[in-house]
């Protein structure tokens, strides 16, 4: 199926997805990479309230290229980075912010795909490297957040995008990954080749 | 044109476009692809190196750490040096680049891709007449997969052969496939590791000049495209364009073998400077 949706997504929306699904994604988009996984779960530890809403959102991990163009920031490349770096903050992150989304390339474990589940989110690959592409979905860049603390590629970038995509469904919310089934394949064909050596 | 200027040019196209034989390259994978979700990783790469290329955008958002490889020749530069660290800061505010240079335990971002031993500079000595430059701004979702091995040598070459695979098993979809492998064989830890990475500037489409070795890379090619990894790890025919081998004589007691990942935008671009004139390369080296 393919699908062409605004955010925030609601969890009726995340639970129609099965893996493999096609998606466009149009509206508010947050940047999280590393330090802001850390940063807001800290705050969260700390009991205190984010000047950014994560409920329904769709979180985007993506370390942009960002210039400022007069008093406007202009996000010029904006594809995605390895997101099983966040797969030990990721089921906290979920369970703390209650995001429905989250755009990455390569997928993620087992452990956050039952994490997904539980959380009713839904995981989409964006293709690596692509950034040029990516970054012409943007259309505004209304604010960041701990660009000073954090730098550009961990601060957490507001994007407005139009119609980004294609996204893949690569795990579901319903705890199909494509990510665990092109495993069980490479396993099997990994285990033929070794004994063929 | 000073160092510093050819050294912009240099990271400018390099971050803005991949070499004509990765491009046909990864044109041919996406012939031979059956897999739609394949294909569609396919069509984004092409159309994104397309783009990037008509608007001298950046491919990726993440425009590496800054590695030069500088043979000297009889001839060269006298502002060598700190026209590859100027010329870094400088591309940095204009490309512009990402700056992803930070303190590895602090993790402070000195903010324009310049630290202490970054950009890193390989040093070589020829006797050409020229002195040439190669900039490789290398991306970490590759660069975090790479891996070393100090085998046995009883381990032989089923050894090598079987860490290979099992490293790009152990990669999946991580390092943005399909890529190049880069394999070093040889010398010491340290030596290996250095001719892992050279090994990824040779062109995708040229073995290495000897047949043992040209047959290892088919061979290693070969079963890495048949474990299934496919473009960005969602299944397919090629999981990596090309596995690249380079070695070097080692110790009678070691066998250390390394392997660097090279994401599907294999960037690189190179310079030669006469003492009269600057020349400016297609593809590898």
């Amino acid at each position: 199926m393919e699908y062409h949706l605004k955010t925030p997504l609601s969890k009726e929306d995340v639970l129609k997805f099965e893996a493999g699904d096609i998606v466009y994604l149009t509206g508010m988009v947050y940047t999280a990479r590393d330090e802001a996984h850390i940063h807001a779960l800290d705050h969260a530890r700390k009991g205190e309230k984010l000047p950014v809403d994560f409920e329904n959102s769709v979180i985007y991990h993506c370390g942009p290229i960002v210039r400022k163009k007069g008093s406007k920031w202009e996000i010029i490349a904006a594809g995605p980075t390895t997101s099983a770096r966040m797969n030990s903050l990721e089921p906290d992150f979920m369970k703390t912010f209650n995001p429905s989304g989250i755009i990455g390339k390569g997928g993620m474990s087992k452990d956050v795909a039952e994490s997904m589940k539980e959380n009713q989110c839904v995981y989409f690959a964006i293709t690596g490297g692509v950034a040029t592409l990516a970054s012409g979905a943007i259309t505004d860049v209304p604010d960041v957040l701990w660009y000073d603390e954090l730098g550009m590629p961990e601060a957490i970038w507001y994007m407005d995008v139009e119609e980004l995509g294609p996204l893949v469904v690569g795990i579901d919310a319903h705890g199909r990954s494509l990510y665990e089934e092109v495993k069980d394949i490479t396993i099997n064909n990994l285990n033929k080749i070794i004994d063929d050596i | 044109m000073d160092t510093k200027e050819i050294v912009v040019k240099l990271l400018t196209k390099a971050s803005t476009s991949v070499p004509k034989d990765v491009i046909n390259s990864l044109k041919k994978a996406n012939s031979e692809e059956d897999s739609l979700v394949a294909k569609m990783q396919y069509k984004a790469i092409l159309e994104n190196i397309r783009l990037a290329g008509e608007r001298l955008n950046p491919l990726c958002q993440d425009t590496g750490i800054h590695v030069f490889y500088v043979k000297l020749g009889k001839y060269f530069p006298q502002d060598l040096k700190q026209g590859i660290f100027d010329g870094v800061a400088e591309a940095t505010k204009e490309v512009p680049l990402r700056p992803n240079a930070v303190h590895p335990i602090t993790r402070k971002n000195s903010g324009n891709n310049i630290g202490r031993f970054i950009p890193y500079i390989h040093y070589e000595l020829t006797d050409e007449e020229y002195t040439e430059i190669t900039a490789m701004p290398k991306g970490a979702g590759s660069e975090n997969m790479s891996a070393l091995k100090m085998l046995n040598p009883s381990d032989g070459i089923k050894g090598i052969k079987k860490f290979v695979i099992e490293t790009a098993f152990n990669a999946g979809g991580k390092p943005c496939n399909p890529g190049i492998i880069g394999v070093g064989i040889g010398g010491t830890a340290d030596i290996a590791a250095k001719l892992s990475k050279k090994a990824i500037l040779r062109p995708v489409d040229k073995l290495h000049e000897e047949e043992e070795i040209a047959a290892l890379e088919k061979e290693l090619t070969e079963k890495v495209n048949s474990l299934g990894i496919g473009p960005m790890g969602l299944g397919g025919k090629k999981s990596a364009l090309g596995v690249r081998v380079e070695y070097a004589y080692c110790h009678t007691a070691s066998l250390p073998v390394a392997i660097t990942f090279q994401c599907w935008a294999a960037r690189q671009a190179t310079a030669r400077i006469y003492p009269n004139k600057v020349e400016f390369l297609e593809g590898g080296v």
